[in-house]
């Protein structure tokens, strides 16, 4: 499949920012973590910003964008729409637990009730991006059951090591949640690995024979219906190099798990300015890193138009 | 809306028969000077006459090897819409453009709510939908809706542009959600399949396999051809100043 950027980046975006939306919610409503004004306004900030930002990214994918209101109605069948309706109606908890938290500096009550309200809508909405690629028949490498958890552990990676980054920056941060960004980071390196382990020992009960109805014998393509590259081709059609594709896995696991993991230890270690240091080159270390993850997770997944092409 | 209908009325479909298809292109271009001026008119083509030309077709013909114990030979193999009855093409499309007609099976884009997010494409396991970059919408075979029921055509021209113009008779329309229609009769007399089945799509198009070879035909040795001689003389002349 070919890795559009505007995907890449909304997927991976907007995973951290639901990741940390979900965390300053139900963690900040109750008053775990403490209402701090410029603490709140920043992570809150960064958290709707990703939000938005990545929201933002995904219409530069369509053709019609300014048609993209349509996409609200057909919830009842389709995971993207579902995707839309979930990411707005979030929104609204998200501003109200907001507005409480950060502007108020309240916790409990209706805040923690905004807050877990907006903690729920943003896992049911990595739900339905995450459910968007696994129900796609087409692509084997994502219709797995390694696809949705998928998506909700890299988002709570994410937004935890986010979170971890926004509380050693304002000096509040704690054992407890560098304890748990690193804990989020080795499941997360943990699942890709199991996710590429899978997906290489896949074998596809789809060929050339069924795709042609061609039962029995060899089925090889020796000519296209057409010379140049179509819009199947370049959309479905993307192929990378064995090479760069082993490449790209070890850039992978180095900058979204290994780096953060490590810098993680060292602020344990470190007091305050250095901990919040390393806790930041973290978190931006493993944007970096799950940018390439889903850039691969495009790149390596093979749809079965190709089987006509003979690729 | 993007929900499948229960049942259709009919499932009107095509037959394609990989035995009698010559490759000759002739549904294609039917296919495209009819669609471009129709349901989902224009089919846009992007630099026609340059270097990387691209554009929208909705039926395209493939060939291939197909090698078995008996042998090897050239099947050609037309590939468009399938109008599957559990087509996630629909279900995925978080428009309503996408759908599938309750009366005879027809799945269609409705342009005028299509956001262009080609989701439908990426959920299609045949690659029968093409994105118009020009226009930012998807399209597809209508199974010439426009044709079918045109009362301006006369009644034997009321088929799919690329049955009207096959010229072996390979492409067969009907309605196949009637076992006694001819072309159901067809598929059962010749075990027409469907493609990919293990995806759970359920198309309505049915391919027909090649038939076995026949071991009936004579066979026919010619003699073996003698080998030229250089010749003297004036055509000896003549025959090295032409192999110059």
């Amino acid at each position: 499949m070919h890795p559009a950027f505007s995907v890449v980046f909304f997927t991976t975006a907007t995973g951290a920012g639901y990741g940390l939306l979900a965390l300053l919610g139900a963690l900040g409503g109750v008053g775990f973590i403490p209402a701090d004004f410029w603490l709140g306004f920043v992570g809150m900030a960064l958290a709707l910003g990703l939000i938005v930002a990545g929201l933002l990214s995904s219409t530069g994918h369509l053709g019609r964008p300014e048609r993209a209101w349509r996409a609200f109605s057909q919830w009842r069948s389709s995971w993207l729409s579902r995707e839309g309706v979930a990411s707005v109606a979030t929104f609204i908890p998200a501003v109200l637990f907001g507005i409480g938290w950060v502007f108020l500096g309240k916790s409990g009550g209706w805040v923690a009730a905004a807050g877990s309200l907006a903690a729920a809508g943003a896992v049911v909405t990595v739900c339905t991006t995450g459910m968007i690629y696994a129900s796609l028949k087409p692509v084997a490498q994502w219709h797995s059951r390694y696809t949705l958890p998928a998506y909700l552990i890299f988002a709570a990676m994410t937004g935890s090591v986010l979170a971890n980054a926004l509380l050693q920056g304002f000096e509040l941060g704690s054992a407890e949640m560098l304890a748990w960004a690193l804990l989020a980071t080795l499941a997360g390196w943990v699942w890709k690995l199991a996710t590429w382990r899978y997906n290489d020992r896949l074998e596809i009960p789809t060929n050339a024979n069924t795709a042609t109805g061609l039962a029995g014998g060899t089925v090889r393509s020796i000519e296209w219906p057409h010379t140049e590259e179509n819009y199947l081709l370049k959309e479905m059609g993307f192929r990378i190099a064995r090479k760069h594709s082993a490449k790209l896995r070890w850039i992978t696991q180095a900058l979204a798990f290994i780096a953060p993991a490590v810098l993680l230890v060292i602020a344990f270690a470190l007091p305050w300015p250095f901990a919040a240091i390393a806790s930041v080159l973290a978190a931006v270390c493993q944007l970096a890193g799950m940018l390439v993850e889903r850039w691969l997770f495009f790149a390596e997944a093979k749809h079965t138009v190709t089987l006509y092409y003979g690729r | 809306m993007t929900c499948l209908p229960a049942r259709t009325e009919r499932k009107l479909g095509l037959v394609i028969d990989l035995d009698t298809c010559v490759g000759c292109q002739a549904c294609v271009t039917a296919c495209k000077e009819w669609n471009t001026g129709g349901h989902m008119a224009p089919l846009t083509d992007i630099d026609p006459y340059g270097g990387h030309a691209d554009g929208v077709w909705f039926n395209r013909v493939h060939s291939y090897e197909y090698t078995t114990e008996l042998g090897g030979r050239t099947v050609n193999f037309p590939r468009s819409c399938l109008h599957c009855e559990t087509p996630a093409c629909v279900t995925v499309c978080p428009t309503g453009a996408s759908y599938k007609r309750a009366s005879d099976g027809i799945v269609l884009v409705d342009e005028s709510k299509c956001i262009g997010c080609k989701l439908c494409s990426w959920a299609c396991p045949y690659g029968a939908r093409e994105f118009d970059a020009d226009v930012g919408v998807m399209k597809k075979c209508t199974l010439c809706v426009d044709r079918i029921y045109n009362d301006n055509l006369a009644e034997e021209d009321r088929v799919p542009a690329c049955v009207a113009a096959c010229p072996t008779s390979a492409r067969h329309f009907g309605d196949l959600g009637d076992p006694d229609s001819a072309i159901s009769q067809l598929v059962e007399e010749r075990g027409g399949v469907a493609l990919m089945p293990e995806l759970g799509y359920k198309p309505t198009n049915r391919y027909l396999p090649p038939r076995a070879r026949s071991e009936r035909a004579a066979r026919v040795d010619a003699p073996a051809l003698e080998p030229i001689k250089a010749e003297g003389g004036f055509l000896g002349w003549i025959d090295r100043m032409l192999s110059n």
